[in-house]
């Protein structure tokens, strides 16, 4: 079991024919995914790597495909516009991996979801993997193992070396979420965790969060009022200076607020446990894990 | 990217909000000039990327030209929080009524632009929104409709009692939306918006960053960017597209990623050691990224090591072993550096390491140790 992907997802590549499109449409088709139809306007018609159709638009690709997912890959200026038609084609789940889109682009973009009841994961992430089903983003699909074991992250790379601890010693996991480190993105922590709570094949759940904002504290009061599930967390960030711009743009201190001090205090009452490192990670599910299988 | 003051007040202008005349300077002259076209009361006001310019001295009053030079003079080339000031504002020493403040924010919570208004305003906000929230009306805009004519009156009520002050301030609002909107801002700030003892409603100061997202795309609002307002090794790092912020600290960082390059940092400081920067050379990796990092690093005498971490995913680790080797056959790298890499393509990037009479380690923890260990020795 898992979240959000699996086995029955038929992927749909916007900005299949872009560089970083098609480098990850075909890493993807390696691991497995059901890459079923790729979309760029102008370009309908074509086959990508001889076997994946290329649509004009997503409407034409979805009624012809059955695709039930979109993966976008187009430019920061063009990426709204292509969630836009991706709800509009009446997709329900949509994975967004362009960085640098504007936010006002994304305020405009959300309610639009919402209002279709779609859901949106990203923007600026990685995206998400089932690992042994369906590898959707860029996720190294070698790093991760078919477990039980969820994992929610604001990261890409920090979340690439909590999973390869994670397999190395042989811990598997459910699904691997990256929900973006942005300041508006479509699907939050609290998202995840209610996911990974409902679904019967995940036993335990890490949470790796940052700086900025306070959609941690407001996931960790979540983990205290509904998530019966164990949680391990991280919060990067703890020697960034207040007020700048820590790469990912929603990774920063204003004013006093978003501090990793006040995040990983929220973990701590919440009952999350706190880990220090990254590597922490195993030594902490393992309890965890080892104190559930006793019971 | 944060606008200087004469910057945000200039795009307010043009979207038609009421001011006070005034304007900006770069020398004492200049300055003394503008004080004389404004009357001689004036306030000289340092243009710098700092809070708490008039407690550093930067802001002061002058009673007439001569003064006005006199204080442009002392102002001009000091500098505020390490920023040296290159410009002064010049606006009359206005006449206040009553000061309110009126922002405008992009809200992660309710992924809408926010508006707050209060009428205690002229003072720190953060801290009124701490000690009496109370004081703050809040109210989210759907970006779809824009703000609304009964929202625009609503803030303009929270503010004003008499009619012509609510309809002027309602105006001032919807003006400052589409400042907000056309600028792409993440935040956009009149504090305070005075009256006059006249019953004039006017902006006196004026706060506006842009998202750095939309400079891409409007190269009108990049022009903005004041480069001598910016750390030099940071101005370097973004001409080079890198993601670069300095610190006080001595191990020097290299890391792709920005959460993975945060948790570095956080994991030297674990080990006993300090971060001289953060540093994200960002997915798609290039030999010449590897070089420009490495040069702007090694500029900082304070570095005593430093560290590679890097997780290849779409970064190729050969790209950046490759770049390693370009930069210390480019120039001497005089510090020791610890390489730690993973993932795409390593065995590749060790054996060209390896041929150059250098190690990689595969565990963060061991390098990082290593590093501190070593930054330590040469302190």
């Amino acid at each position: 079991m898992s979240i959000f992907v699996d086995g029955r997802t038929r992927l749909l590549v916007q900005g299949i024919t872009g560089r970083e499109g098609a480098f990850h449409a075909r890493q993807m088709l390696e691991y497995g995914t059901a890459v079923v139809a790729g979309v760029t306007p102008g370009k309908g018609g074509q086959k990508f790597e001889g076997r994946v159709p290329v649509f004009n638009t997503v409407a034409d690709a979805v009624r012809q495909t059955g695709a039930n997912c979109s993966v976008v890959y187009v430019p920061p200026m063009a990426a709204a516009g292509a969630i836009f038609e991706a709800v509009d084609a009446g997709l329900p789940l949509i994975v967004c991996i362009t960085e640098g889109i504007p936010v006002m682009h994304m305020s405009r973009v959300m309610p639009f979801v919402r209002a279709h009841g779609a859901r949106l994961i990203g923007p600026n992430c990685p995206g998400l993997i089932t690992p042994g089903e369906s590898k959707v983003g860029i996720i190294p699909g070698n790093i991760c193992s078919p477990g039980r074991v969820g994992l929610v992250s604001r990261s890409g790379t920090l979340t690439y070396e909590v999973v390869n601890q994670l397999t190395r010693n042989g811990i598997g996991q459910s699904t691997c979420v990256g929900i973006g480190g942005d300041p508006i993105i479509g699907t939050d922590f609290i998202d995840c965790l209610r996911a990974f709570e409902e679904d019967p094949g995940t036993d335990a759940i890490v949470m790796i969060g940052e700086i900025g904002g306070t959609d941690e504290q407001r996931a960790a009061a979540f983990v205290k009022e509904q998530v019966t599930k164990p949680v391990v967390g991280f919060i990067a960030g703890q020697t960034a200076p207040k007020g700048r711009r820590m790469g990912h743009a929603g990774a920063i201190i204003s004013g006093s607020s978003g501090t990793a001090e006040e995040k990983l205090a929220a973990f701590e009452q919440a009952g999350i446990d706190v880990m220090r490192r990254p590597a922490d990670v195993v030594a902490l599910l393992g309890q965890r894990l080892g104190a559930l299988s006793k019971r | 990217m944060n606008l200087h003051e004469y910057q945000a007040r200039a795009l307010l202008k043009a979207a038609g909000i009421p001011m006070f005349d005034g304007d900006v300077a770069s020398t004492p002259t200049e300055a003394e000039s503008i004080a004389r076209r404004l009357g001689g009361n004036v306030v000289i006001k340092a243009q710098v990327h700092a809070g708490g310019r008039g407690k550093a001295g930067g802001v002061k009053l002058a009673g007439n030209p001569g003064e006005a030079l006199d204080h442009a003079a002392n102002i001009l080339g000091m500098r505020i929080k390490g920023l040296e000031v290159h410009k002064v504002l010049v606006v009359p020493a206005a006449d206040i009524a009553t000061e309110s403040y009126v922002g405008l924010i992009m809200d992660r919570e309710t992924q809408r632009p926010v508006f707050m208004v209060s009428s205690a305003g002229g003072v720190d906000i953060e801290e009124v929104a701490a000690q009496t929230p109370e004081k703050i009306v809040r109210l989210p805009v759907d970006p779809t409709y824009g703000l609304l004519p009964h929202q625009a009156l609503t803030l303009a009520f929270a503010l004003y009692r008499d009619f012509n002050q609510v309809k002027a301030a309602a105006r001032i609002m919807e003006q400052l939306y589409t400042v907000f909107t056309g600028n792409g801002c993440s935040l956009a700030e009149i504090n305070p918006l005075v009256t006059t003892p006249a019953g004039q409603v006017l902006a006196l100061d004026a706060k506006i960053v842009i998202d750095d997202n939309e400079l891409f795309w409007r190269p009108d609002l990049g022009l903005l960017r004041d480069d001598t307002a910016e750390e030099p090794s940071e101005a370097a790092a973004r001409r080079a597209n890198l993601s670069f912020i300095k610190l006080e600290g001595d191990v020097g960082c290299v890391v792709n990623g920005a959460g993975l390059a945060m948790a570095t940092m956080d994991l030297v400081k674990y080990y006993g050691g300090e971060p001289a920067n953060f540093l994200d050379i960002g997915g798609s990796s290039s030999p010449e990224k590897v070089i420009n990092a490495l040069k702007i690093i090694t500029a900082d005498s304070r570095v005593k090591a430093i560290l590679f971490n890097i997780f290849g995913g779409i970064t190729r680790t050969d790209d950046v072993a490759n770049g390693i080797v370009a930069a210390t056959r480019q120039f001497k790298v005089n510090v020791p550096i610890v390489i730690r890499l993973t993932g795409t393509n390593e065995v590749e990037a060790i054996r060209i390491l390896e041929g150059v009479g250098m190690t990689a380690l595969s565990d963060m923890d061991e390098a990082v140790q290593r590093v501190v260990k070593l930054a330590r020795k040469a302190a």
